[in-house]
Order: structure tokens, then C-alpha cells, then sequence
């Protein structure tokens, strides 16, 4: 099948393929979240979605942020603003690594030619207070996607387990299209008549974010954020199960979950302004996974976390 | 006698994991068979990224049967001690017999176990080890309970004699055991059925899969170093990258490629870090400039373009990885020839305990203690103190953040780079050893003083703030900085006492007693017993380890020889008559032994013997001359024996008495100045 298989000619042509693919692999095509994250694990579609015995399949683009990483558009490999490919599906099928190596093969990955290798890479987020073991895929020595089965997010244990698949879009995008400066990779299909490359479209916003990031943004205003976010955050979850209002029970999970997506984002941006000293840090990511846990436990509180009045009877 | 083949097959498994796996499995399920009375022949264990395989040969065929007598109350006791019999048994009234003896007619019963099946308690073993399996993570997937490393997929067991293989019948959580497995994953898809562990070895050879690790290591490292050796470069040996590339490929395939030209005057170490750690490359040497200039990796395939693809993506992954090692290099470099101040004043924002201050504190104590160790070990003071200041500057730099491994090293490229004198440089290196009992002791006077202040100020601190290593914890690792201390010490030959004041933290006598306890492990190792060395320590100066241990070895040296063992009699048979007679008469016999009193010829040819001695040992001690002196006492020995063999010490003449036990405190007085000799065994 792999001679089949054409060589992609674009950044997005790869995207499309594997929107295409996970669909024909029956999962929900998602669009990304509407707000700023470090990795597309943020999206409540793969942290909250974890949680809970609801079967869940999902994949999508989440454009993601860190701060620290921006070099001014100047770095081959290095952005502040790049884009994941995220796929979650709970429980995670016995055939999860063929599916896998097969959305490679999707895109253009000849697996007659190429070294695809599964690195162990235990993987750990201790902002969201989740953890999971799996791999590094290696294509030729390069890392490719993080594979990971989760074994707990937000403090909680995962049943059923969720397998979720990771690609750095663009640095798998550069390899299968040969090029070696992100900004020189063509973003739509070189043959049209208006051709955009990657730093058509980005050169100029990693300039104008770097210097922002590192040295403009106002950090009494981001700090003032930070504890905003974390004392609404705090509130939502303090209300009652059931709303006055309507007199229906709403657990409001996602809001919460909101403003603690919105302090992790405050806490990278003060991280790039250099004003968090070492031992501030450790202190600050606590902060915010106090947050994503009181979230989980809210979200499972949800119907769509497993909660039934039968199962709270 | 059938034998077993077991096969458990996973997602892959990280490569530091199946060494060990592979001998758990070999364990449990072995000690499981014999526990239930299954012997067995031999066994064998093999591992790949896929899989744990362990081969069972002449299995019995089923466990013997065992008999139980147990013997119960008389035939005529009461109904209910009999029903009480019965019942434990598990037996009924006609089941069990009734035997005449001495106590009248008693009942037994006879509980025969019948023998298993060994493919019974097989299912039950692998079971039960596979849901036991000591991995030191394990995971659950799916909605399944089961952990294992990574998802298992599928369970091969079967047992096989000349008339064939049979699967074992059992399951794991819905994993039955079957007789299949798979190949390479992408060289030979698909499951095939196996009849013993020879087509099983073989039909994964033909499917791409090398079974056994220790012949993909040798493979790979067969087939590196011809390659090298081809192009007139040698591969640089590493042992536990060798094996941890064994462990991720199951068709290892070597391919040298090239670096590129840009790279090539980075340090070797920073390009053998770089390589090895992200890529897991081994780097190829040429022997004539020493300069790595290749790599080798292992793929996992063969493939059409003979691995032109893998090595072309090899090679541009191993470009950008050298990229930011020569950027963290070159930005270092600029801070290191422009101001390293600036690394120093970084350290001010790095804590190195929370009640023993900053990094940048520890350093200036570092120095300070540098400064005042300089004369002892014959540096230049300012040169110390410099070297102190500088030796932990590169923990600022881009290179050690991103290679902590290479700490101290980059610190001596920065600072030579910084135009520095070399014994700076030198010190930044070479402070952190000795790390172990083998590990090479710095020798120069700066790089000494620097590597002696590091690690007392650690000792002192820690020692100050109660933090002392407790039976296995030594999270601080005191107990390798003791030992670095004492072979700073020993191996220059510094007379360097430690009761003396170590910057700010006071010394304490506990401390001393640790490094006491040390150096006795440290000399057990080099052959010399404790009690020779508490012999020692017992004396005065024991703060001096040079001083401590000379004395200790010419006293080892000394108890070897003949007259050293049997002086040692002596000098306790004396000590034992002394201290008896002290004890009775109260009184302290220290002084006055006149030679006018002796009676016996072997009484006067003593006293020469002790004069003689004194006016040896006196000048050797002085002189810390320990062979000397301990030469002069031994020489007492001849004299000692012949006196006990010939004179009575406890005469009814008092006057001759109180000589003779005032004779024998010489002889005391004597052996206790050279060494504490009641401590020694025996």
C-alpha cells in the first residue's frame, strides 16, 4: 500500500490527510480550543475527556503557545506559536499502534524506506497533575509523536484508560516535505497561484510576539490575571450542584476549567518575562494544578464525566 | 520429559527494563514449577523490544503425589472429639482406619494428595506471575485491570515432547495462551504457530527477529567497528549504550554516517554527549587526531536503498541537535572570554539547601576554606581561591544546562578559554573527585585545595544543619564525600589535621568518628582489620589521616611477622598482671623499676631490652618513623617471653615484687606508645 501512497506537497495538504484519516477511523473531527494552551493535552477534549467511563474518540489542530520558545521567527526548528495534531480515544483500542503507524503511512511515510522506533518516554504533566506511560515514535532518529497511555489526569485514576497520540505538526510536516528552515516550508500547495510558505504567514507574528513575550508584556498585569483567573476558577467551583435558576443540576466544570487553562497561560507568559525565580516556579505550577485538579473532580461530577443519579444514589 | 515455551508479547519495552525482566520471569516461574513439586532440567531467559521468552527444559509431567497420615483420638473416645477429627480431615467415619498401639486402638487418616498435571500448574504460575510481575513502572490500557509495562498482546505457552507441541490451557484476564507470536513488525507481519523453542528461535530468525540480546550486541558491535575499521577510525567503546541499543531493535542493521564539517571542532565530549544521549549514536574516533568524526547508529530494518533514507535522517536529526550545542557553545564561549561574572552572580538565584544558603553562598565559603587549605597542599593561595570561584561557574552556562553530565569539564574549556592559568582551569575539572574508591585523585596543589574545600564545607554544613546519612539514605552523598576526603588526604600525603576550624561550620567529634568509620571500610578494602585500626585511632592526633593511617599500616605490617603476633601475647599477658595487681593492691605501678632489684638474668637482660627500645623508638616517634618503632618493639618480644618463662611475678619479697610489676608498665608504657595494643583481637 505504501507505493500507493502519494507524497503530500504541502503543510496543509499533511493536516488534511490526517483529519481525513482519523475520520475514515471513526473519530470525532474536533476544531481547536478557543484559547491560549501550551499543548493540545489542554484541550478539555483530552483532559477532561479522559476522566470518566464515557467512551470517547476525538482528533484535532490545536495551536499551541510557549512563550519561552520564540526566537524571533530566526530558529530552523523553534516557534512560540506552532501546532499540535491531537488524537484521544478512550478506552484505547488493542490496535492503537497500527492505527497509529498507519495515519504516518497517511501522510506519506514510506515504511519500506524509513526507522520508525517506539522510544520509551514516560510522560508527566505536573501542571495538570496527570501522568501516563508510553513513547517517543522515532522516524530516522527524529521524534516525531508522543503515544501515551493515560494513567491518571487530575489526580484521578483513568478507567477506562484513554490512549492519546501527540504530532508536532510542523517538525513532522518539514521532514516528509524536506525542508530545513520552518519558515522556507510551503504552507499551501507550491503550485497555486498564490503560494504561501510558512513564513508568509507566521515571520512576521513570531517577530512581533517574541519581543512582546519577552521583554513588553506587562507582568503586574499578567500576575493581577494569574490570581484573577485562579479566584474564579475557585468560585465556579464553589457553587452549588444545583442552579437556583433553573432548579437543574449544573456542575460548571468547563468554566472553571477555563480559568485554569487561562492562569497556566499567565504563568507561561511571566516565565518568559524571566520575573519567576526557581523556587517561585514550583509554587506557581502547584497553583495552577491545585486548579485543573479541583476541575477533574468537578468534571466527574458531570454527566458526561460518568456521573449518574443512579450511580450518586 | 516436555519441555516449556513461554512467550509473553508486548507493545516495546523500554530497553533499560528487559535485562531484568527477563531473569524475574526466569525466577518466578521456575521457583513456581518446583514449589508445586515440578522439577525440571534447565532453563533459559530472552528478551527483545517485543517480547520476554523464557525456554523450560525436561519439565516433569505432573507433580508427585503426597501422603498425609494424621493421627486422631482413640477408636473408643467420645462421639464428639471423633466428629471433631473427622471433620478436620475432611474424611467420614469408614474412611479412616483404626491402628493398634501402645495407647489402645487409635484412628488415622490417610489424606492423599493426588499428583497435578504440569500443565495445570503451569496456567496457574504464568498467571500468577504475569499479574505479580515486579516491572518498576506497569500501566493499564483499554478497560482492562491488568498491568504490565506496556499493553501485553499475547500470551504463547505450550508444552512439547517427540509427539508434539500443546498449548498450555490458561488465560491472563482474557489473554488465553495460544502457540502464536509475530516477527518483525515491519520486515514480517503477521502471527505464525511455533512446536518448540528451536522453531520458535528459528522461525523468528526467518521473520527478522534476533532472539537472544547478547547476539545483537555482538552484531552490532561486530559489525560498527569493522565498518570504522574500514574507513580507518575506531568506534569509541560504550557498554550500556551497547546494550541499550540491543534492547530497541530486533534486526539490528549499523550505518556510519557522517558529521557535519561545521561540528567538528566542538569538544569530543560535547559531540559524544550530544550523540549519545539524544540519538543514542556511537561516535567514531580517528585514531590518528583523536577527534570523533563519525557516528554509528542502528536501525531497527533493512531496507531497498540499503539504509540511505534512515542514515539521510539520521544525519539531518543529528545537524539540528549539533546546532544548538554549537550556539550553546559559542554563546558560552563569549560569556566565558568577556566576563564570567556573570555566571558567578547567576548562582545567587540557585539555592543549594534551603538552610545552607545558595549556590553562590557554598561558593564563597568554598573559597574562602581554598584560600586557607592553599599552604598545606603547597598551591598559591590567590590561585586557590580563584579556582574555587570559578570551579562551578559553568553551572550557569547553555551547555551544562542542557548536558548536566558534563559539569566541571565545560567549566575547564570556559575557563582555559577565558585565558586563564591551566591549574584554574584544571581545578574546575577535576574538584568533584574523586567520586568512588577507584576513581582518580587529583594530584595538583590547586585542583586539591579546590576538591578538599568543596567537600569539607559539604561534610561541615550538613553535619551543622543535623542532615547526617542514616543506614541506606545518604541523600547528599556524604559518605562519598568522606571517602573523597580521605583519599585527597592519603594519596597526596598532606598533613592536614581535621579537628582544625573549616570555615564557618564548626567541627564536631561525631564528624570525626564518621570520617573514623570511613576510613575503616576504606582500609578493610586494602586488607588491614579493624581492630588494627582502633589500635590507632585510640592514639593522639587520629584527626591526622596521614599520620593515622601510616601508623596503621606499619602496625598491620608489624602483626604479620611472627615476632609481631606473639609480642602482642606478651604485651597482653603483662597488661592482664598488671591490671590484676593494680586492682588488688590500689595503687598505680608507673614508675621505679630499678634494675638493682632484678633477680634473674632474664629480669636484667629486659631491662637492657627496654632501654635499648626506648632510646629506638623515642627518635623513630618523633619522627613518625612508625616501621621503626614498631620494629624496636616487636625486637622486645624474644626478651618478654624469655622473662615470663623464667620469673615468677608475685614473689613473698614485696620489694622484688613491686619491681618486677613496675618492669612489666614498662613494657606497657612502651607498646602503648606506639599504638592503643589492648584494641587488637586475639
Amino acid at each position: 500500500m505504501s507505493d500507493t501512497v502519494s507524497t503530500p506537497r504541502s503543510f496543509q495538504e499533511i493536516i488534511l490527510r490526517l483529519q481525513t484519516y482519523w475520520a475514515t477511523k471513526g473519530c470525532a473531527i474536533l476544531q481547536p480550543y478557543d484559547m491560549e494552551v501550551g499543548a493540545g493535552t489542554f484541550h478539555p477534549a483530552t483532559t477532561l475527556r479522559s476522566l470518566g467511563d464515557q467512551p470517547w474518540a476525538a482528533a484535532y489542530v490545536q495551536p499551541s503557545r510557549r512563550p519561552t520558545d520564540g526566537r524571533y521567527g530566526e530558529n530552523p526548528n523553534r516557534l512560540q506559536h506552532y501546532y499540535q495534531y491531537q488524537v484521544l480515544i478512550k478506552p484505547s483500542p488493542p490496535d492503537l499502534q497500527d492505527l497509529y503507524l498507519g495515519s504516518l503511512e497517511a501522510i506519506g511515510v514510506d515504511m519500506a524506506l524509513h526507522d520508525i522506533r517506539f522510544v520509551e518516554d514516560d510522560w508527566e504533566s505536573p501542571t495538570l497533575g496527570a501522568w501516563g506511560l508510553g513513547w517517543e515514535v522515532w522516524c530516522d532518529g527524529m521524534e516525531v509523536s508522543q503515544f501515551t497511555y493515560f494513567q491518571q489526569v487530575g489526580g484521578h485514576d483513568c478507567h477506562p484508560v484513554s490512549g492519546e497520540l501527540t504530532y508536532g505538526l510542523e517538525r513532522l510536516a518539514m521532514y516528509i516535505l524536506g525542508v530545513d528552515h520552518v519558515m522556507d516550508m510551503p504552507f499551501n500547495d507550491p503550485q497555486t497561484p498564490i503560494p504561501l510558505t510558512y513564513g508568509d504567514i507566521f515571520k512576521q507574528t513570531e517577530e512581533e510576539y517574541a519581543r512582546w513575550n519577552f521583554d513588553v508584556a506587562n507582568t503586574d498585569v499578567l500576575l493581577r490575571q494569574f490570581e484573577e483567573a485562579e479566584a474564579e476558577c475557585e468560585k465556579i467551583l464553589s457553587q452549588d450542584h444545583v442552579d437556583p435558576k433553573t432548579g437543574k443540576r449544573i456542575v460548571m466544570a468547563h468554566p472553571a476549567y477555563d480559568q485554569c487553562i487561562k492562569a497556566s497561560h499567565m504563568f507561561n507568559l511571566l516565565d518568559a518575562r524571566g520575573v519567576i525565580s526557581v523556587t517561585e516556579r514550583q509554587a506557581y505550577i502547584g497553583r495552577v494544578r491545585a486548579l485543573a485538579k479541583q476541575c477533574a473532580d468537578a468534571f466527574v461530577q458531570t454527566r458526561a464525566g460518568g456521573w449518574t443519579p443512579e450511580g450518586a444514589a | 520429559m516436555p519441555d516449556l515455551l513461554i512467550e509473553l508479547f508486548s507493545e516495546e519495552i523500554p530497553a533499560r527494563m528487559q535485562k531484568r525482566a527477563g531473569e524475574d520471569l526466569q525466577k518466578r516461574i521456575t521457583d513456581g514449577l518446583v514449589e508445586a513439586g515440578l522439577t525440571y532440567a534447565s532453563a533459559a531467559a530472552f528478551t527483545t523490544p517485543r517480547r520476554l521468552c523464557l525456554t523450560v527444559e525436561g519439565v516433569v509431567g505432573e507433580s508427585p503425589t503426597l501422603r498425609e497420615e494424621r493421627k486422631g483420638p482413640r477408636a473408643d473416645a467420645p462421639e464428639k472429639a471423633i466428629e471433631g477429627f473427622l471433620r478436620g480431615a475432611g474424611l467420614t467415619r469408614d474412611q479412616v482406619v483404626t491402628r493398634p498401639t501402645p495407647k489402645g486402638n487409635v484412628l488415622f487418616a490417610v489424606i492423599e494428595k493426588p499428583g497435578r498435571p504440569a500443565a495445570d500448574i503451569i496456567a496457574e504460575v504464568l498467571a500468577q506471575t504475569v499479574r505479580d510481575f515486579p516491572w518498576p513502572k506497569s500501566m493499564r490500557w483499554g478497560s482492562g485491570a491488568l498491568k504490565w509495562v506496556r499493553p501485553l498482546q499475547s500470551i504463547l505457552c505450550i508444552l512439547a515432547d517427540e509427539a508434539g507441541a500443546q498449548v498450555v490451557p490458561g488465560d491472563v484476564d482474557g489473554i488465553a495462551f495460544g502457540d502464536t507470536t509475530e516477527g518483525h513488525r515491519f520486515m514480517a507481519p503477521g502471527r505464525f504457530s511455533v512446536t518448540s523453542f528451536e522453531d520458535y528461535e528459528a522461525k523468528l530468525k526467518r521473520s527478522f527477529v534476533v532472539l537472544d540480546s547478547q547476539a545483537r550486541a555482538e552484531t552490532i558491535w561486530h559489525d560498527a567497528t569493522n565498518a570504522a575499521f574500514a574507513s580507518g577510525l575506531g568506534v569509541v567503546e560504550d557498554a550500556g549504550l551497547l546494550a541499550e541499543v540491543a534492547g530497541l531493535v530486533e534486526w539490528p542493521v549499523v550505518l556510519m554516517g557522517e558529521i557535519g564539517s561545521d561540528f567538528l571542532d566542538l569538544p569530543a565530549e560535547v559531540l559524544q554527549t550530544s550523540m549519545k544521549e539524544h540519538q543514542k549514536f556511537f561516535s567514531v574516533r580517528n585514531p590518528k587526531s583523536g577527534q570523533i568524526e563519525r557516528f554509528v547508529t542502528v536501525a531497527n530494518r533493512e531496507t531497498a536503498d540499503n539504509g540511505a533514507t534512515i542514515l539521510a535522517g539520521n544525519e539531518k536529526v543529528l545537524s539540528a541537535r549539533l546546532a544548538d550545542a554549537k550556539f550553546f557553545w559559542e554563546n558560552d564561549l563569549r560569556v566565558a572570554k568577556s566576563d564570567m561574572s556573570i555566571w558567578t552572580q547567576a548562582l545567587e538565584n540557585v539555592t543549594f539547601h534551603n538552610r545552607l544558603g545558595s549556590q553562590a553562598d557554598r561558593i564563597g565559603r568554598i573559597a574562602a576554606l581554598a584560600r586557607d587549605l592553599a599552604p598545606v597542599v603547597g598551591a598559591d593561595a590567590d590561585m586557590a581561591e580563584e579556582a574555587a570561584r570559578l570551579a562551578k561557574a559553568d553551572l550557569s552556562s547553555e551547555m551544562v544546562y542542557e548536558f548536566p553530565e558534563l559539569q566541571g569539564l565545560m567549566g575547564r574549556y570556559y575557563i582555559e578559554a577565558s585565558g586563564r592559568d591551566a591549574a584554574i582551569a584544571a581545578a574546575a575539572e577535576d574538584h568533584y573527585s574523586p567520586l568512588g574508591p577507584s576513581d582518580k585523585v587529583p594530584t595538583a596543589p590547586v585542583s586539591v585545595a579546590v576538591a578538599l574545600a568543596d567537600k569539607l564545607d559539604t561534610l561541615t554544613g550538613f553535619w551543622a544543619i543535623d542532615e547526617k546519612p542514616t543506614g541506606s539514605k545518604d541523600p547528599f552523598a556524604l559518605r562519598r564525600a568522606a571517602l573523597g576526603v580521605i583519599r585527597l588526604i592519603l594519596d597526596n600525603g598532606l598533613t592536614l589535621p581535621l579537628g582544625g576550624t573549616f570555615g564557618p561550620h564548626a567541627w564536631s567529634d561525631n564528624l570525626l568518628a564518621f570520617f573514623h568509620d570511613r576510613l575503616k571500610v576504606y582500609l578493610r578494602d586494602q586488607g588491614i582489620r579493624h581492630d588494627v585500626i582502633d589500635a590507632c585511632i585510640a592514639m593522639e592526633g587520629n584527626d591526622d589521616l596521614t599520620l593515622l593511617v601510616n601508623r596503621a599500616r606499619a602496625l598491620s605490617a608489624t602483626l604479620a611477622t611472627d615476632d609481631g603476633e606473639n609480642l602482642i601475647q606478651g604485651f597482653k599477658r603483662a597488661n592482664n598482671i598488671l591490671s590484676q595487681a593494680e586492682a588488688a593492691d590500689g595503687v598505680e605501678y608507673s614508675f621505679g623499676a630499678d634494675r638493682k632489684y632484678a633477680e634473674t638474668d632474664e629480669e636484667r637482660a629486659l631491662f637492657d631490652a627496654l632501654d635499648q627500645a626506648d632510646a629506638r623508638i623515642v627518635p623513630a616517634m618523633d619522627a613518625q618513623d612508625f616501621a621503626t618503632a614498631m620494629a624496636a618493639m616487636a625486637a622486645l618480644r624474644g626478651p618478654i617471653d624469655a622473662f615470663f618463662e623464667a620469673v615468677q611475678i608475685n614473689t613473698d619479697a614485696q620489694t622484688v615484687r613491686r619491681n618486677r610489676l613496675n618492669l612489666l608498665s614498662r613494657i606497657r608504657t612502651l607498646c602503648l606508645s606506639v599504638a592503643d595494643l589492648s584494641k587488637i583481637d586475639g
